[in-house]
C-alpha cells in the first residue's frame, strides 16, 4: 500500500488486514505506557488545511504511539492567502524529508492531487465531499467488535447497514459505501431526494426516502452529520421537518432490531440527526468509533510506513 | 514572427473544391496570379489545401491585466501558429473592457503588436457585475468598432439586463453573446459536470439545466426584441435542442462550440487535474455525440476556442480551488479535423464556413472569412491535412502552459498563415 487515498483502493483482504492489527494495536492502547517502537525515526506530517481536532489528534496520538516524530500544520486557508498553491505546499513540506503526509483539504481530491507530486506516501484524513477512508475503516471495525460480542466469528458480510442523512455532503458516506460493500455488507442509503448525490443510482446500494420503512431491517443505524454549513440550496424546509423524516428520534429507537447497533462520525447535532436518547443508547457505538479510530490509523501507519525496512 | 509586406505568390495550392492554382497577394489583397511582379516572395504550396484565414470569436487574451499569462502579442502569435487571421478578445480583463477607452487599448495595441486582427468584445455589463448596462454605443462608436458584447465568464442573469441589452444593441446591429450558466442552478461550488462522476468523486456538480434554461430565456429574450443572440461555447445536447426550436421559429440566435466539447468528456476530471476544469465543463459523451451533430447540422453555427490561459500557480490549487479554463488557439483546427473531418461527419467546405465565414458574420467583420478570390482580402491559412503529431506542452507560442491535449497525438496541419498579405506564421 503506497498510499491510502480512497477507500475504494483497498481489496477485503487489506482491509481485513488493517482491522486485525487494529485489534493489536488496540489493546496498546489500553495499557498504561501506550508505546510501540514500530515508527521510530519515521516523521509524518498532519497537513491539515482545515479544521478538525477530532481527526487530527487521533492520526497524532496513532503515531505518538507507534514512536513516530509526528508535526502538525495547520495551513488552513495559507496557500490561497498568501499566494502559494497547493503543488507548492506539498513539495514545500516534502522537501523536508518527512515519511507520509497525512492530508486534510476541504476541497476533494486534493490529497490524490498530492500522490501525484510527491512519492511520500499520502494518507488522506478526509477531503471535501469526496472520502475519509480511515472514518469507514473505523466504522467497520466498531461494526465489526460490537458484532463479535454476541457471536465471536462475526463478520459484516451480509449485514444490512442503513447509512442516513446528507449523503451529498457526506465523505463518510462515499468512504463507508466503498469499503463496507468490499467487505460483503448490504447497504441502504436513506435521504431525501434533495441530499441524493448526482448518478447514486449506479452506486451498489438500495436507496429509500422512508427511514420508518427500513429502520426494523438493519443491523446497524449509521446516522450522518446535517452538514448546515453547506446548506445554502436549502436542502430541506426546517430542522424540525428533517428530524421528522430522517432523524434517529427516540420513536424510531423502538423500532430497530434488537442489538442493531448506532454508528455516528461525529460531531453530533443532537436533536435534529440524533436524539439524545439515541446517541447515548447502549447500542450506540459513538464513544467506541472514536477509540476506533487511534487504532485503525496505528494500523494504517504502520502498514504505510512499518513494512518498508523489511523489503 | 516573419512579416513580409512584399508581393507574396503562393504555387501549387489545392483548394476545397478540389481544384489547384496559385494565389498573388499584393497590397493586402487577392489579385490575379499572372499579374506577378518579379520581387515577389514565393511560397511553394504543392500538396497543400488553402482555407481561408480562420477567425475565433471567442479568444482570452488577458492584457490588460494578466500579462504573465498571455498579451495581445502572444495570443496573437499562438493565433497565427493555429491559422487564425482575427480573434475575438473576450472583455474580462482587468480592468474591465466597458468603456470606449478600454476598447480602444486594447485595437491600438493589436494593430501596434498583434498577428492577427483583434476584434475587442465590450462588457454587457459595467465591470461584469450584472447590474448595469456598459457604455454600448460608446464602444460600437469608437475606434474599435466594437458589435459583439459579452459578460464571458459570468452569465448576464438579470433577465430585465438582458433585456434591455438586447434592445440597446439593436440600434447598432450589435449582438449579445451569452455565458448562459445560471448562477443559481451551477452555483459558485460548481466545477464540473453534475452527474455519476461529480457525485463519486464529490465535486460540485454544474447541472446541464443550468445552461439550457438560459438559452431558453435568452432565445425568447431575442425573439421579444428582434436583436442577436450569439450563445457561447454551447456544451450540453439540451441547449442544442432549444437552439433547433429557436432556429426553426427564425429567431436571429447563433452558437458556437469549443474544440474540447467537440473531443473531450467529463471522464478527463477523474484524476482531479484542473488542466481540465473548463467553464462551461466537459460534458458526458452523449453530449458530445449531440454537439457533433449540431455542428453538422447547423444548428451551432461555429467554432470558437475560448483559449483560456492560466499561470501554473492559477491552476495549481486543489480541482475546486483552480482556474477554469484551458488554450485552444494552436490545436483548434487539428481538433476539429480529428472529429469532424477524419470522422466523415463534415467536409471541407463546412470547416470553412464554421471555423472562418460564420465567426466572421457573426462579428461583423467583413475582412475576414472571405473566398480566396480576386479582392478579396489576402487572409490565409496553408494546411497539410496528412500531418499530425504528439502535442507537447511545451512548444507553444501562448505564455501558458494550460495545454488539455499534451501528450496526445493531433493533426498538427498549419504550415502557412498569411493576415492582410502579411505572413503571421510559417512552420519551420
Amino acid at each position: 500500500m503506497r498510499n491510502l487515498l480512497s477507500a475504494a483502493d483497498l481489496s477485503a483482504e487489506e482491509v481485513f488486514s488493517i482491522l486485525d492489527l487494529a485489534e493489536e494495536m488496540s489493546e496498546v492502547q489500553a495499557r498504561p505506557i501506550k508505546k510501540l517502537p514500530a515508527l521510530r525515526g519515521r516523521t509524518v506530517v498532519n497537513l491539515f488545511f482545515e479544521d478538525s481536532t477530532r481527526t487530527r489528534s487521533s492520526f497524532e496520538l496513532a503515531g505518538k504511539w507507534l514512536s513516530a516524530d509526528v508535526i502538525n500544520v495547520s495551513a488552513k486557508g495559507s496557500s490561497v492567502s498568501k499566494g502559494e498553491s497547493l503543488r507548492d505546499t506539498v513539495l514545500t513540506i516534502a522537501a523536508m524529508g518527512v515519511d507520509a503526509m497525512v492530508i486534510r483539504h476541504s476541497a476533494s481530491g486534493a490529497p490524490a492531487q498530492a500522490a501525484a507530486w510527491t512519492q511520500i506516501p499520502v494518507l488522506n484524513a478526509g477531503d471535501g465531499t469526496h472520502e475519509h477512508p480511515t472514518q469507514a475503516l473505523l466504522d467497520a471495525f466498531a461494526i465489526r467488535r460490537h458484532l463479535r460480542r454476541s457471536d465471536p466469528e462475526a463478520e459484516i458480510a451480509g449485514k444490512k447497514i442503513a447509512i442516513v442523512g446528507d449523503l451529498t455532503h457526506s465523505r463518510v458516506a462515499r468512504s463507508g459505501v466503498s469499503l463496507l460493500r468490499t467487505l460483503g455488507a448490504e447497504i441502504v442509503l436513506v435521504a431525501p431526494p434533495t441530499l441524493m448525490p448526482s448518478g447514486v443510482g449506479t452506486w451498489p446500494v438500495s436507496l429509500s426516502t422512508d427511514l420508518d420503512e427500513v429502520l426494523g431491517e438493519v443491523d446497524v443505524a449509521m446516522m450522518l452529520r446535517v452538514q448546515r454549513e453547506r446548506m445554502s440550496g436549502g436542502y430541506f424546509p426546517t430542522p424540525r421537518e428533517y428530524t421528522v423524516g430522517y432523524g434517529l428520534t427516540r420513536d424510531r429507537l423502538a423500532k430497530l432490531k434488537p442489538g442493531a447497533a448506532i454508528c455516528h462520525p461525529g460531531p453530533m447535532n443532537r436533536g435534529l440527526e440524533i436524539s439524545a436518547d439515541a446517541a447515548d443508547a447502549a447500542s450506540s457505538l459513538v464513544l467506541e468509533q472514536v477509540a476506533a479510530g487511534v487504532a485503525v490509523r496505528m494500523s494504517v501507519l504502520y502498514h504505510l510506513l512499518g513494512g518498508e525496512e523489511d523489503q | 514572427m516573419s512579416t513580409s509586406q512584399r508581393p507574396l505568390l503562393i504555387t501549387g495550392v489545392e483548394f476545397v473544391d478540389g481544384s489547384g492554382g496559385d494565389l498573388l497577394i499584393i497590397d493586402g489583397a487577392f489579385v490575379d496570379p499572372d499579374r506577378a511582379p518579379a520581387d515577389v516572395e514565393r511560397v511553394d504550396a504543392t500538396g497543400l489545401l488553402a482555407l481561408p484565414g480562420l477567425v475565433d470569436p471567442h479568444t482570452h487574451l488577458r492584457e490588460p491585466g494578466r500579462e504573465d499569462t498571455e498579451t495581445i502579442a502572444t495570443g496573437t502569435a499562438a493565433a497565427a501558429r493555429g491559422g487564425f487571421t482575427a480573434v475575438a478578445a473576450m472583455a474580462n480583463t482587468q480592468p474591465v473592457t466597458d468603456t470606449a477607452e478600454a476598447a480602444e487599448f486594447v485595437h491600438d495595441t493589436a494593430i501596434r503588436e498583434g498577428a492577427a486582427k483583434v476584434q475587442p468584445v465590450g462588457a454587457v455589463s459595467k465591470g461584469l457585475a450584472g447590474e448595469e448596462l456598459a457604455e454600448l454605443g460608446l464602444m460600437a462608436r469608437s475606434r474599435a468598432g466594437v458589435r459583439m458584447f459579452s459578460d464571458d465568464g459570468r452569465c448576464v442573469a438579470d433577465p430585465l439586463l438582458m433585456r434591455r441589452a438586447l434592445e440597446y444593441v439593436r440600434a447598432f446591429d450589435g449582438v449579445i453573446a451569452q455565458h448562459a450558466q445560471d448562477p443559481r442552478l451551477a452555483g459558485p461550488g460548481a466545477c464540473c459536470h453534475e452527474g455519476e462522476i461529480s457525485g463519486r468523486l464529490g465535486l460540485g456538480g454544474w447541472p446541464a439545466v443550468a445552461e439550457s434554461v438560459i438559452v431558453a430565456r435568452d432565445v425568447q429574450l431575442a425573439e421579444l426584441t428582434g436583436s442577436r443572440l450569439h450563445v457561447c461555447h454551447v456544451s450540453t445536447a439540451e441547449s442544442v435542442e432549444v437552439l433547433r426550436w429557436a432556429k426553426q421559429r427564425g429567431i436571429r440566435v447563433s452558437a458556437e462550440v469549443t474544440p474540447h466539447h467537440l473531443l473531450l468528456t467529463t471522464d478527463e476530471v477523474l484524476g482531479y487535474d484542473p488542466t481540465y476544469k473548463v467553464n462551461p465543463p466537459l460534458r458526458p459523451a452523449e453530449d458530445v455525440q449531440a454537439l457533433r451533430q449540431a455542428l453538422v447540422d447547423g444548428t451551432i453555427d461555429a467554432v470558437g476556442t475560448d483559449h483560456a490561459p492560466h499561470a501554473r500557480q492559477d491552476k495549481e490549487h486543489a480541482f475546486a480551488d483552480a482556474a477554469f479554463g484551458m488554450l485552444g488557439l494552436e490545436t483548434a483546427l487539428g481538433v476539429v479535423i480529428e472529429t469532424m473531418i477524419d470522422s466523415g461527419l463534415i467536409d471541407w467546405f463546412r470547416l470553412v464556413e464554421v471555423m472562418s465565414a460564420a465567426p466572421a458574420r457573426i462579428l461583423g467583420l467583413s475582412d475576414q472569412g472571405q473566398p480566396l478570390v480576386e479582392g478579396s482580402p489576402g487572409n490565409l491559412t496553408l494546411i497539410d491535412p496528412g500531418a499530425r503529431a504528439r502535442v507537447d506542452a511545451g512548444d507553444s507560442l501562448s505564455l501558458s502552459r494550460n495545454n488539455p491535449w499534451h501528450g496526445r497525438d493531433l493533426p498538427d496541419p498549419v504550415q502557412l498563415t498569411v493576415w492582410s498579405g502579411r505572413i503571421t506564421y510559417r512552420r519551420s
